[in-house]
């Protein structure tokens, strides 16, 4: 799998190309490494404003609690607060939404690739377009039809919204992927008698299949990480983990609770991790598949 | 495929995309064209805990009867486009006859909030859409000649700054280069200026945007790019290896003429999503010296104010800024085409 | 003074006793608000009143100001009461999206006083609950040391501001929430006021480019010597941090954010016990604060049947009776219910009622400029512009939009 021009490198060059890998990771990782560390301070210790040092020392945390860590963030933010809805929330959210972007995104996206004609170049065009669109000014236009007709605050209504305004950036990644695959293989399939539905089933979706995953799990993080949408259309007991994490914060006037944010947010990210790392060899090996290579 | 086939294949995803985002589009591009009824005023009392005080307010029947009778407001043409929120035609001209020099035009030129935003927002995808490119780029190499078990791992961790919410990410990091923070000082200490602050002058705020941006959308061009170089023929290699080719020539010949439809995509899909910036500048409070089109829309929406045509009207030109930028791109993808069919 | 009114008041106390079960027979309550402690009591306070065919949701959230006039605007309306403040309700009035409370209170009265009501053109609009005002909060300690005694205006606000800096004591003793946007254009308004500006003329015209808004701008510049060089970054959030940290001498702050900080919860030692929440300052020899008053109350939902709105009336009468007030929720406001009895928490905020402060002007356009001002104003804090140009701008700016909402006609 590695492509073997690497292993002649010489001992000055592998050096220069390892710690600048190692460089990368400290400026990627350090921000979140810092702040899981500081997710089991008090906040005058993380957001420390005599001494940055205090967040690794937790001074403060030691004083207030009687040990240089605390789980309190964590206590506050999932029992008190009950973040667990709204990663109860998030999950439903995020699965319907993968689940339906790739199912009509799929389909839509080998249409383009086995349509020869120039308006399948448009239709791609116009999606790019639609793209363009801020989404907050989307998402203020939803407010009042969706309240007209009472579609507001549901989470299946976000959960269409997030696969339509997804969309775009699906048809194109997947376009791409359906553009690598030959056309003798559907082609072949028809003329042993399967009908165009039955071709695009059962031979061109299994060799798909990592292709689909890597969009899959691009759409996912859309959803997942999405503020714009779910803040504005979801009520609150339907709140999904961001807008949730937002309201810790607090307002002009009210004091927030930062350091249950903090807590949330490293909370927030252990699922993503575990994804990351079950999936990494799929988002690798699909793009493999040919990928964005349009 | 026949059109038929196609149109069973394409209608479930062409629904959602009319419905959701081509409707709301002809809305918005009719609300721009339109302003509000003249409002009616009443001089009322108005009292609270406080007492009472002498205020206007909105005759509402009086409006009532102007809102029925015109149901969309007072249409404008493009009013609304060349007023001064936007593209200001009027003022431009008053500037640009009105300055002695051409410095002198720009910096009045800059005051007005559209050109404003747009400065900052130009300035910023043209410097984080290349930066993030080539990081991304170079990460990929890197990564690309690791062991095979550690990859996994770093490629992990690569990915954080893509993947933790930029609404508390921006917080801590917002934290972090405060001039008492970790980097805050850190960067005091380097540069030998205890009075150095990244938030309080304009430069070092547009500075630290682009790092951000740079920072936050690299993976995505890692990812791409690392993908792609696993796919990097190894006959091709390997023949220009025995014809001598030196590592760089392996690089320009070989892997990045490999890699160039990879790079049109990351480009296409970043140059698009950095115009957008929005979330930095709110997350580090950075309004005082940034502003972008996104950053208007979403002040304009403000719920107390909710001056609706003139977010429309910056949506508007988002999109044809978008489409202008994108112009290269699209013809070459137009090309690539008309070569393959 | 006020105290005056509130007894005054208590004794006019609408006879009608609202009885237990609310009294509502029928219908369905849905209130939309922001999610803040005080606000979750009176969502508890009405949701209590839930029972057979009476169905009480609530929606508490931070967006609630985007989502209030859309959802009210739909008829029917999603929500039928929206808590609101001073400054949230204008665009429902604008709109005509609330029901005058008048009818309903006659026919169904509620424990509150005449004081609570909130009319607009003769007709109560909403019936308020509870008051917070930004106002000076000083560390008794801090300033004792550096030998100066609690400011009465902004000049001795500087003065103290010197002195506090002058020994040392805080590097940067004075703070405010200057962050460009919502925050800093409140400054200005406050510190207009106190200087005795009107800020429209002839209707909806600005009146901000005149020598009060330079003498407004230049105070304000005097102040930011003595504050955070950051400052245009900071918000309230980072202000309330500096102050639990004890590096801030005298603040200008929210009595609802100045009040926890007594409490000493995540502060430096030392800190707390000092807090002392003073008064609004006056400025420039004037008489009138600089400051605004803000009130929070409930509204009525137009677009509803007249099942929901009474429905809607009595479970949140039933929200803001005196019966609530415990020693809990006495510290998550300042209410003006009957029952309350002033802290220390919310001195601030009584001594900015009882020195005559103005409320924020419920004025159509007063968004529009203060929008304006958030924009405009950092241009002049960065040192790229003059006072005068940045107050034309600012003008420039708001007439702009307020043709745009028909406001100003062309």
């Amino acid at each position: 799998m590695s492509s073997n021009f690497v292993e002649h490198k010489s001992v000055p060059v592998r050096l220069l190309s390892y710690s600048f890998i190692l460089l990368w990771l400290v400026i990627a990782a350090f921000p979140f490494i810092w702040t899981f560390w500081g997710s089991f301070k008090v906040e005058l210790d993380f957001f420390s404003k005599e001494n940055w040092a205090n967040a690794i020392t937790g001074v403060r945390t030691f004083g207030d609690t009687g040990s240089a860590f605390t789980a309190d963030g964590y206590r506050g933010a999932w029992i008190k607060e009950e973040f667990w809805k709204s990663v109860l929330n998030t999950t439903i959210v995020c699965f319907f939404v993968v689940c339906t972007s790739l199912t009509i995104g799929t389909l839509g996206a080998y249409a383009l690739s086995r349509s020869g004609f120039r308006y399948a170049f448009w239709l791609l065009i116009i999606a790019l377009v639609f793209r363009a669109m801020p989404p907050i000014t989307l998402v203020a236009g939803y407010m009042l039809p969706f309240f007209e007709w009472g579609l507001w605050g549901h989470l299946w209504t976000t959960i269409i919204v997030l696969v339509a305004i997804n969309q775009p950036f699906t048809l194109w990644m997947l376009h791409s992927f359906f553009k690598k695959i030959p056309k003798d293989l559907d082609e072949s399939a028809m003329v042993d008698g399967c009908t165009s539905f039955q071709a695009f089933r059962y031979v061109i979706l299994p060799v798909m299949w990592p292709g689909v995953i890597t969009t899959g799990l691009f759409s996912f993080l859309l959803a997942y990480n999405d503020f714009a949408v779910t803040a504005m259309l979801l009520s609150k007991e339907n709140q999904t983990m961001v807008p949730k994490i937002a309201g810790f914060l607090g307002t002009t006037q009210t004091e927030g609770n930062v350091m249950f944010a903090v807590a949330a947010v490293v909370s927030a990210t252990v699922p993503l991790f575990l994804l990351v790392m079950f999936f990494q060899r799929q988002i690798v090996s699909g793009l493999t598949a040919g990928a964005v290579k349009g | 495929m026949k059109h038929r086939t196609f149109f069973w294949f394409f209608l479930p995803t062409a629904l959602a995309m009319l419905l959701f985002i081509f409707l709301p589009i002809i809305s918005v591009v009719t609300q721009s064209l339109f302003i509000d009824h003249e409002q009616v005023f009443v001089e009322v009392e108005n009292c609270d805990f406080f007492g009472c005080k002498k205020a206007s307010m909105v005759d509402n029947e009086a409006t009532e009867q102007l809102r029925r009778e015109q149901p969309l407001g007072r249409f404008v043409g493009l009013d609304n486009y060349i007023n001064r929120s936007h593209l200001a035609f009027t003022e431009v001209a008053e500037i640009w006859s009105g300055s002695d020099s051409v410095g002198n035009f720009f910096k009045q030129l800059f005051n007005l909030p559209l050109y404003r935003a747009l400065i900052f927002t130009l300035v910023f995808t043209f410097t984080v859409t290349p930066l993030l490119i080539i990081l991304g780029f170079c990460i990929a190499i890197g990564v690309n000649s690791l062991s095979q078990k550690i990859k996994g791992v770093v490629i992990f961790f690569s990915l954080l700054p893509m993947i933790v919410t930029p609404l508390v990410g921006s917080l801590i990091l917002f934290w972090m280069i405060d001039s008492r923070g970790i980097i805050g000082s850190s960067l005091q200490l380097l540069f030998d200026d205890p009075d150095l602050s990244l938030k309080a002058s304009a430069t070092l705020t547009w500075v630290t945007l682009i790092v951000y941006g740079v920072w936050h959308a690299a993976p995505f061009a890692f990812v791409v790019f690392y993908a792609g170089l696993q796919t990097v023929p190894q006959d091709t290699l390997e023949s220009a290896m025995i014809d001598g080719a030196s590592r760089w020539e392996r690089i320009r010949y070989v892997i990045l003429p490999h890699l160039a439809p990879l790079v049109t995509f990351v480009a296409l899909i970043q140059l698009m999503d950095n115009f957008r910036v929005f979330e930095p500048i709110v997350g580090f409070n950075a309004s005082a010296h940034a502003t972008s089109l996104s950053s208007m829309i979403y002040s304009d929406l403000d719920g107390e104010s909710r001056l609706l045509s003139s977010a429309a009207t910056s949506s508007v030109l988002t999109i044809i800024g978008v489409v202008i930028l994108l112009f290269p791109v699209l013809i070459r993808t137009w090309r690539d085409w008309d070569r393959k069919y | 003074m006020f105290k005056k009114v509130l007894i005054a008041a208590a004794i006019s106390l609408t006879g009608t006793v609202v009885h237990a079960g609310c009294g509502i027979e029928k219908g369905n309550v849905n209130i939309l608000g922001n999610e803040f402690p005080a606000i979750q009591t009176i969502g508890a306070g009405a949701e209590a009143c839930a029972g057979d065919g009476v169905s009480i949701k609530t929606n508490l959230t931070k967006e609630h100001k985007n989502i209030q006039v859309p959802s009210l605007t739909s008829d029917p309306a999603e929500y039928t009461v929206a808590i609101v403040a001073n400054s949230s309700i204008v665009p429902l009035m604008n709109d005509d999206l609330i029901q005058p409370l008048d009818d309903l209170i006659a026919k169904h009265g509620g424990n509150f006083n005449d004081n609570q009501k909130i009319t607009i053109g003769g007709k109560v609009m909403a019936i308020g609950f509870m008051a917070n005002s930004q106002h000076i909060v000083y560390r008794k300690d801090l300033l004792e040391q550096a030998g100066v005694e609690a400011p009465n205006t902004y000049e001795e606000v500087l003065e103290v501001a010197k002195a506090v800096k002058d020994k040392g004591l805080v590097k940067y003793p004075f703070g405010a929430a200057y962050a460009a946007g919502w925050g800093l254009a409140q400054e200005f308004n406050n510190m207009f006021i106190g200087h005795g500006g009107e800020f429209f003329k002839d209707g909806a015209m600005p009146n901000v480019n005149t020598e009060t808004g330079v003498a407004t701008l230049e105070m304000m510049k005097s102040l930011t010597d003595y504050m955070n060089p950051d400052f245009l970054t900071l918000d309230n959030n980072e202000i309330n941090a500096e102050w639990k940290a004890g590096n801030v001498a005298i603040m200008q702050m929210w009595g609802s954010r100045a009040g926890p900080l007594l409490a000493g919860e995540d502060t430096a030692p030392g800190v707390a016990e000092n807090t002392v929440l003073s008064h609004p300052v006056t400025v420039g020899g004037g008489s009138m604060p600089a400051t605004t008053l803000w009130w929070d109350g409930f509204t009525i939902a137009k677009n509803i049947s007249d099942e929901d709105a009474e429905a809607s009336y009595l479970a949140m009468v039933n929200a803001i009776d005196p019966s609530i007030m415990n020693d809990e929720v006495a510290t998550q406001a300042v209410w003006m219910i009957d029952g309350y009895e002033p802290t220390p928490a919310s001195a601030g905020v009584f001594a900015t009622i009882e020195a005559g402060a103005t409320p924020y002007p419920m004025i159509p356009y007063a968004s529009l400029l203060h929008t304006a001002l958030g924009a405009e104003l950092p241009d002049f804090f960065s040192g790229k512009e003059s006072a005068e140009q940045t107050l034309a701008d600012v003008e420039a700016a708001y007439v702009t939009a307020a043709k745009e909402k028909g406001f100003i006609s062309e």
